[in-house]
């Protein structure tokens, strides 16, 4: 009996590997995904013991672009300045510059199609940014979720890849520095947020003395929308550059050492080392520690929640928590419309990068 | 691009010239040490500000700043008492929550993400591309039948796995392209790109219609999605690092498949099984975003009491939470120590590969 069981068990085991991800992904993601879609375009009440779904089209991705929500989604569009315009019109000239450069070389219609996506997507974010930032409006969640992505991972990378190469050097209290640098890690974001609510505060805060004697002391940082953004990005980075640098110092410390050292008996500088020997090994993982960042940034939502609730109005809040806000309104239809909307912008922006980037990168190397 | 060299005769270059390959010059120590030192203050500091607000009593926190314990305030436990003696039920029920669903998430992920991840390093799969479109147009058939229409869940699945199976067992054999490993892989590390406020809401309606919605097991079972892919991710490399040759050996000894992916690639992968698990462990310990939907009272996990102690009209409860804090990272630390020795023991057992 058990070699007979065994026996199908083996035949069947290339069904057996894979098929518990397969259906775990099948059920809790693919599934949810489509009736995600469903109710964006549906209009849903609750009703005793259950929800009355009422197709409804594209009103609610109506709404968030173009309709009464669109100061919350894309921002408050006031009159477009001359500079916006300029923007606007330079970013559309390069992107049908980069769009005609690659129709000279060989053309791929998937490809190409993608390349249309992505430039048209990239066109209307610097058109949103044009029409808010540059003309002295409010920008919306759209908005705030790329600031915290692009201004979060661009400071995170940059002090993480410094600080990695900083300790890759042959220093004492290698283990040291290494324990405490991963120690953010492992703390929970919540209270992160929280910790740094309190380092922030003006009058209870550490740094209250500081404050006061540089005249700020009534300043209180949620109250601006600017300050209140950059200090989530402090906090985001203080939790995420430890992931950053840990990934990078593997990288670094798996270069060659005796191709350095020949760098440095040819009398190359550390400045021509870096970028000639170094910087070549290390920008495959760079590429790929960038990519996770960008994609778990796209999510953030426990930190604005927590350090601000979003305010003041709406200046911090991430699309993850928009569409939060608008579940416990509660309006189901809506928040899956805005969850789309994420998704969409992370899917273009994040496949852009691997293709255009990563892809590239590896098509060079071999 | 020259970079001119400094002048080697000058103090200020003599200062930055190295006194031998693989040393630091003087002026380097400095840099490199203070960048060190002020980087550890910046992580440390909020670390040190929990510690000493947890010691801290309501007036200490709310008079304004008070730095160092004994120096310029009384250090007080009441904040530890009050949650791990007079409120121990309270805070024990969280803390046993986040643990199982944790620990049993991560293994739930790790065994189902490690067997996927070296099947598709070993086995070569090519399902239809055809098969795939049809199961996917049922599944949007059937969620449409219980959205739109209100038709019960189990009927419209079991008419919907029906005409699956039918048509793909009719149809299946015309069908002519086929995806191989390399989409199912990316079409699995892609998971991680969802936003998980895209899914939740269908989550949640699908664990309230099996009245599973605060529950153990709707936690556990969200958390392995989540963090499926990140698995899946690493551990595809560290197997495709396992050579052949004993497998190939192995198998002609007649081990079946199970035998030899449990007893040799397993093991043999462990350093990175641990890391990935270490990974994993830290982010269902920590997750925020799903808890807050999932769970209410029964299952409620550690982020959630954190999360809880901004207690309305009396403001933040600043010390407990601060408590709190420390409480969670301590069983982080010691899971950490416990797999950092597989970490090590893997890196000096890896010399195997040759």
């Amino acid at each position: 009996m058990p070699s007979v069981f065994s026996e199908w068990l083996d035949r069947q085991s290339r069904h057996l590997f894979i098929m518990p991800a397969v259906i775990m992904i099948l059920v809790f993601s693919i599934f949810p995904l489509i009736a995600s879609a469903i109710l964006a375009l549906s209009r849903v009440r609750l009703r005793a013991g259950g929800y009355k779904v009422t197709f409804v089209g594209f009103a609610n991705f109506k709404k968030q672009i173009f309709g009464s929500e669109q100061f919350h989604f894309l921002g408050t569009f006031g009159s477009i300045s001359l500079l916006a315009w300029a923007f606007t019109i330079a970013v559309g000239a390069l992107l049908i510059w980069w769009l005609l450069r690659y129709l000279r070389g060989p053309v791929w219609w998937l490809g190409l199609i993608g390349r249309l996506i992505a430039a048209a997507v990239l066109f209307g974010i610097a058109f949103m940014f044009a029409a808010t930032l540059l003309s002295g409006t409010q920008i919306g969640t759209l908005g705030v979720t790329l600031f915290y992505v692009f201004v979060g991972c661009t400071v995170q990378f940059a002090i993480g890849l410094g600080l990695a190469v900083v300790c890759a050097q042959p220093i004492r209290g290698r283990t040291f520095f290494r324990v405490v640098f991963f120690l953010p890690l492992m703390i929970t974001p919540i209270g992160i947020g929280y910790a740094f609510r309190m380092l922030a505060d003006t009058t209870k805060g550490p740094f209250a003395p500081l404050w006061q004697m540089v005249g700020l002391g009534d300043y209180a940082w949620v109250t601006s929308p600017w300050a209140a953004r950059f200090f989530i990005i402090v906090a985001d980075s203080w939790q995420w550059i430890p992931f950053i640098f840990v990934v990078l110092l593997a990288a670094l410390e798996n270069v060659p050492r005796d191709m350095v050292e020949a760098g440095h008996v040819d009398g190359a500088s550390h400045s021509q080392i870096f970028r000639e020997i170094t910087w070549p090994q290390i920008a495959p993982v760079a590429a790929t520690v960038i990519l996770i960042r960008v994609i778990e940034a796209f999510k953030l939502v426990d930190l604005p929640n927590i350090m601000t609730a979003g305010g003041p109005g709406i200046a911090t809040e991430s699309m993850t928590l928009h569409a939060f806000f608008a579940w416990r309104a509660p309006d189901l239809g809506q928040s899956a419309a805005i969850s789309y909307l994420l998704l969409f912008v992370t899917v273009v922006l994040c496949v852009s990068f691997f293709n255009l980037v990563i892809l590239k990168h590896r098509s060079a190397q071999g | 691009m020259q970079s001119t060299p400094l002048p080697k005769n000058t103090v200020l270059g003599r200062f930055f010239e190295p006194p031998g390959i693989g040393k630091m010059s003087p002026g380097g120590k400095v840099i490199v040490y203070g960048v060190l030192f002020s980087w550890s203050a910046f992580v440390l500091f909020p670390l040190y500000w929990v510690v000493v607000t947890s010691l801290k009593l309501p007036i200490d926190v709310n008079a304004g700043p008070v730095y160092l314990p004994w120096v310029d305030f009384t250090p007080n436990l009441h904040a530890w008492r009050e949650l791990l003696v007079t409120g121990l039920g309270k805070t024990m029920k969280p803390y046993f929550n986040s643990i199982v669903i944790a620990l049993l998430s991560t293994s739930l992920c790790a065994l189902i993400g490690s067997m996927a991840a070296y099947a598709l390093v070993r086995i070569e799969y090519k399902p239809k591309f055809g098969t795939i479109l049809l199961f996917v147009l049922a599944m949007v058939a059937m969620a449409v039948a219980v959205g739109v229409a209100g038709v019960d869940w189990r009927l419209a699945a079991a008419v919907a796995g029906a005409i699956f199976v039918l048509l793909a067992r009719t149809l299946g054999r015309r069908f002519k392209r086929s995806v191989a490993n390399g989409d199912i892989l990316f079409w699995m590390i892609s998971q991680r790109i969802l936003p998980p406020v895209v899914t939740i809401i269908p989550v949640y309606m699908m664990f309230q219609n099996l009245r599973m919605l605060d529950t153990h097991a709707a936690l556990i079972l969200s958390y392995t999605v989540v963090n499926l892919p990140i698995v899946i991710w690493l551990m595809y490399d560290f197997f495709a690092a396992v050579p052949i040759e004993l497998e190939e050996s192995a198998q002609l000894d007649g081990a079946s498949r199970l035998t030899i992916f449990f007893e040799i690639v397993l093991p043999l992968a462990r350093a990175g099984l641990a890391a990935t698990t270490l990974l994993v462990l830290i982010l269902a310990w920590n997750e925020y975003v799903l808890a807050l939907f999932l769970s209410t009272s029964k299952a409620q996990t550690m982020p959630i009491l954190v999360a809880a102690m901004n207690a309305g009209e009396k403001g933040v409860l600043w010390w407990t939470m601060c408590v709190v804090i420390i409480i969670m990272i301590i069983p982080v630390i010691l899971m950490a120590l416990v797999l950092q020795r597989f970490i090590a023991k893997g890196v000096l057992t890896g010399a195997v590969k040759g």
